[in-house]
């Protein structure tokens, strides 16, 4: 798999939804998150190059640059998703299925360090973790069909996160009126696993 | 002496409070602050934050103190890049109120204070009465 191509797939979408991620933080927020997650990608867009091939040094790259650019607390959760998969597939050029499994598992543990979030807060976890327990369900099936129920389930994670109450971060302070919101870190989650989907997709 | 960290979202808090920090502690210089995006925009950014770490540092270790939301967490992955790329600086965050943190804080380093001490400087201020 081409990271370059996964990563402009990623950075183009949450920049061309931007405004949606934005509305959905407006509700239960501070209205930032699309503004700031734009920013980032766009400068990680900027930094990358077709011609880098090493998974591993492409994603600590994009991770350290979304710590550097995007400014609210997605910066150093997604910068620590992306560079602790970096650091699993170092040096690697292309991906196994199990490789894409590993680098699920590190984001997740990443981002669970840095954020000390666990399931069903209403946060990113919640569209990331269902989505890599299907994909691990799945493996065997291949990596496109996998990433594509993991997708499904992303998808079911960020409609769940509806009915549950925010307890981490700025939504946390609404309490029950946080219920009836997508959280907009399970959103963007969620893109980020359709665009690495769409990218497979279309080197196959 | 024990280096100081003033995170904010903001440059210009940042450098503001470093500026009274130094003013009420007989001009200490070893309190660097780390403010907003490169940009100028509003958010913390943990590259800057681990260039201001090292740049605080004279060997006694470091105390971060940070205003509100992503600031802690950004402060966190900064400490862990430094660790990363194998720096022995200790740095601690201090649970503390940004101004009044900073200034007890930078009294303590200025008179000497040991790293615990200068942690414990700025998070006694949380409770300090001002009525």
């Amino acid at each position: 798999m081409s990271i370059y191509k996964s990563l402009c797939e990623i950075g183009e979408r949450i920049i061309a939804n931007k405004d949606f991620l934005t509305e959905l933080d407006r509700e239960i927020g501070d209205a930032d998150h699309g503004v700031n997650m734009a920013r980032g990608f766009q400068a990680v867009l900027e930094k990358i190059t077709p011609d880098e091939k090493d998974i591993g040094a492409v994603l600590k790259k994009a991770g350290m640059t979304l710590l550097s650019k995007v400014g609210g607390a997605s910066g150093p959760l997604y910068g620590t998703a992306y560079m602790e998969a970096g650091k699993i597939l170092a040096g690697k050029e292309d991906l196994t299925p199990e490789d894409l499994k590993a680098a699920l598992e590190a984001a997740i543990a990443g981002i669970q360090k840095r954020g000390k979030a666990v399931r069903g807060e209403k946060t990113m976890l919640d569209a990331l973790i269902p989505a890599y327990e299907t994909y691990c369900e799945n493996i065997n099936s291949g990596m496109i069909n996998a990433l594509d129920l993991a997708c499904k389930s992303a998808h079911e994670g960020l409609e769940y996160t509806k009915t549950i109450i925010a307890t981490k971060g700025r939504a946390s302070y609404l309490g029950e009126r946080s219920i009836g919101h997508q959280d907009p870190g399970a959103a963007s989650m969620t893109l980020t696993l359709e665009a690495i989907l769409d990218a497979l997709k279309q080197e196959n | 002496m024990v280096g100081i960290v003033i995170v904010s979202h903001s440059w210009k808090i940042a450098e503001g409070v470093c500026d009274l920090a130094r003013e009420m502690s007989n001009g200490n210089s070893g309190i660097i602050p780390a403010g907003g995006l490169d940009d100028g925009s509003i958010g913390t950014d943990s590259m800057k934050i681990a260039e201001a770490i090292k740049n605080a540092d004279q060997g006694e270790g470091v105390v971060i103190i940070a205003d509100i939301g992503s600031a802690i967490m950004s402060a966190e992955t900064a400490i862990e890049l430094l660790e990363d790329e194998g720096s022995s600086i200790h740095a601690e965050i201090a649970d503390a109120p940004i101004v009044e943190g900073a200034v007890c804080a930078a009294v303590e380093a200025a008179g000497g204070g040991n790293l615990d001490s200068v942690l414990t400087s700025a998070e006694e201020s949380k409770d300090a009465s001002k009525l």
